[in-house]
C-alpha cells in the first residue's frame, strides 16, 4: 500500500485517470451533440408558437412551424437586414451582450431595465395560405421584479392588435408573479390594441379591466400581490413597442417598405 | 449475500442519507417543488451514486491518498457531466428544469460521502449496491416531500390535476409556502421526526443539556 503514495504513483494514477474520463466526458458531449440540437430548436420553435397562442398540443411542433418564417430586423432603420445576418446562426441573446453587436441604453431610453439593447433581432411571420401576413411575432424582453422575464408577443397583420403574449424563461414569484404564465391571465392580451394617437398605450393596470371604459381597449387586468412584476410586463411592452424597439420596423411593415 | 441486500435495503429506512446522516440537503429543497422533475433527478443521482461507488471502488487500491478526493471528484464529476448530456439528449424540458442541480449533483454530499466512507474499502458490487441503496434512500425522502408539495402547492401530481385550483374554477386555494424551498424544510424535518419516532435507535444523545433559568432572587 505505501508504494501508492510515491511520488511516481501519484502522478501516473493521476495522469491515467484524466485521460480515460476525459474520453468518457468528450465521448458522450459529441456522441450526443445531434440530439441535442435538436432538441434546443424544438424547444425555441415551441415557445415561440406557444407565446403566441398558437402551439397545438400532440401536433408535431415542425409541421405547426412550417408556416413561420424568420427574419432579422434591423431595429435602428426598423427595415429587414437578412443580408447583414444570417437568421439561423444569429443567436439574439449572445448579441445582446455584445458590445460590436449592441449599444448601452440610457436610464431615460431603458424602460425595461435591460441595459443594453442589440442592433439586429430576429422576428417571425407567420404567413396565411396567399403568402402574406398573418401574424407577426416578436421577441421581448424585460425586468420584473427578481428576473429578466423572456418572451414574445404576438400581433395581427395591422400591426396594432395584440394576438397573444407570452414568456418563457422568468424568475418570477411563483402564485404571484408566476401568474404571467397563468392561461387565464394570457387570455387577456388577444384582442388589445397597442398603439393610441401613435403613441404605445398598453399596460396593465390595477384590478381587473371594465370592458366599457374607454380605454378597455388598451388595457389589462394586472396581476394581483405582484405590482412590480406587473410594472416590468408593461414597461418592456412599452419599450420593445415603442421607438427604441420594434415601432420604425412596425410602421414599415405597415405601409409596405419593410 | 445477506450482507449484500442488507448494504442495498439499509439506507432506505434504517440508516438513511437524509434522514439519519442529513446529507444532501440542499438539492432536497431545490427539485422537489414538482414530482417529475423530483423523480429525473433521483434517477440520475442514484446512477451517478451508484457507478461512482463502483468505478472508485475498482481502483481502490491504487488511489495515492494524497490525492484520493481529488480522484472521486474527478470521478464523480465526469459521471455526472455524462448524465447530464444524456439528460439534456433525452429529456431536454426535464433538464432544462432541474438546470444547475444536475451539475450541482458533482457536490451533492451523499454521492462524495459514500465514495469515501464505503467504496474505498469495499470491493465493487458492494459499492455498487451501497449506491443504489442509498440512492434509494435519498428517493424516498425526496418523493414524499414532492409528493405534498405538488399537491398542495399547485393542486397537481405529475403535471395532472388532483385538487382543482380555486384560479381555474376549482375550489383549492394553494398553498404559496409549499412552492417556495424553505417549505421543503418543515417537511423533511417532519420526515425525520416521523422516522425517529418510529426507530428511536436513530435519536441522537443531545450533546449538552440546556441549563435551566434562574430562579427570580437568584440573580441578585
Amino acid at each position: 500500500m505505501s508504494s501508492n503514495d510515491s511520488i511516481g504513483k501519484t502522478l501516473v494514477v493521476a495522469f491515467a485517470l484524466c485521460i480515460v474520463c476525459s474520453v468518457v466526458v468528450s465521448a458522450a458531449a459529441v456522441l450526443l451533440k445531434p440530439v441535442q440540437e435538436v432538441n434546443k430548436t424544438l424547444d425555441r420553435k415551441r415557445n415561440i408558437l406557444a407565446a403566441a397562442g398558437m402551439l397545438v398540443e400532440g401536433k408535431s411542433v415542425d409541421e405547426q412551424f412550417a408556416d413561420v418564417q424568420t427574419r432579422v430586423v434591423d431595429l435602428q432603420t426598423g427595415k429587414f437586414a437578412d443580408n447583414a445576418v444570417d437568421p439561423d446562426k444569429y443567436v439574439q441573446r449572445k448579441a445582446a451582450k455584445d458590445p460590436d453587436l449592441s449599444e448601452a441604453l440610457t436610464a431615460k431610453e431603458d424602460l425595461a431595465k435591460i441595459s443594453r439593447r442589440e442592433r439586429y433581432s430576429l422576428v417571425y411571420l407567420v404567413q396565411d395560405a396567399a403568402g402574406g401576413i398573418d401574424k407577426i411575432i416578436l421577441p421581448i424582453r424585460g425586468y420584473g421584479l427578481w428576473s429578466t422575464m423572456y418572451g414574445f408577443i404576438a400581433l395581427e397583420p395591422d400591426a396594432n392588435t395584440i394576438a397573444g403574449l407570452g414568456f418563457y424563461e422568468h424568475g418570477e414569484t411563483p402564485g404571484l408573479g408566476g401568474e404571467i404564465d397563468n392561461p387565464r391571465w394570457k387570455a387577456f392580451w388577444p384582442g388589445k390594441e397597442v398603439y393610441r394617437d401613435g403613441d404605445v398605450q398598453i399596460g396593465l393596470i390595477k384590478g381587473s379591466v371594465d370592458p366599457l371604459a374607454a380605454g378597455a381597449a388598451w388595457e389589462v387586468d394586472g396581476l394581483a400581490g405582484a405590482t412590480l412584476t406587473s410594472r416590468g410586463v408593461t414597461n418592456l411592452v412599452h419599450f420593445w413597442l415603442g421607438e427604441d424597439g420594434f415601432e420604425p420596423f412596425l410602421n414599415n411593415l405597415r405601409v409596405g417598405e419593410a | 449475500m445477506e450482507s449484500i441486500k442488507e448494504t442495498l435495503t439499509g439506507p432506505i429506512f434504517k440508516n438513511n442519507p437524509i434522514g439519519l446522516q442529513i446529507l444532501g440537503i440542499c438539492s432536497a429543497l431545490a427539485v422537489t417543488s414538482s414530482m417529475k422533475v423530483t423523480l429525473v433527478m433521483c434517477v440520475a443521482l442514484t446512477v451517478v451514486t451508484a457507478f461512482s461507488g463502483m468505478f472508485i471502488s475498482s481502483i481502490r487500491n491504487h488511489i495515492p491518498g494524497s490525492i484520493r478526493i481529488i480522484v472521486q471528484m474527478v470521478v464523480i464529476a465526469s459521471l455526472v457531466i455524462v448524465v447530464d448530456q444524456f439528460l439534456k439528449a433525452y429529456a431536454f424540458t426535464i433538464s432544462k428544469q432541474l438546470s444547475v442541480f444536475v451539475g450541482l449533483i458533482i457536490t451533492n454530499c451523499i454521492v462524495m460521502g459514500r465514495a469515501e466512507a464505503f467504496a474505498m474499502k469495499n470491493p465493487p458490487l458492494a459499492s455498487f449496491m451501497d449506491g443504489i441503496g442509498n440512492g434509494l434512500g435519498y428517493s424516498v425522502v425526496l418523493i414524499a416531500v414532492a409528493f405534498f408539495r405538488e399537491v398542495f402547492g399547485s393542486g397537481k401530481l405529475m403535471g395532472y390535476e388532483v385538487l382543482p385550483l380555486a384560479t381555474d374554477g376549482g375550489w383549492y386555494i394553494p398553498n404559496g409556502l409549499l412552492l417556495l424551498p424553505p417549505s421543503a424544510f418543515f417537511l423533511i424535518g417532519g420526515f425525520i421526526w416521523v422516522l425517529r419516532s418510529v426507530r428511536s435507535e436513530q435519536v441522537e444523545a443531545p450533546e449538552f443539556k440546556i441549563a435551566k433559568h434562574t430562579a427570580v432572587g437568584e440573580g441578585v
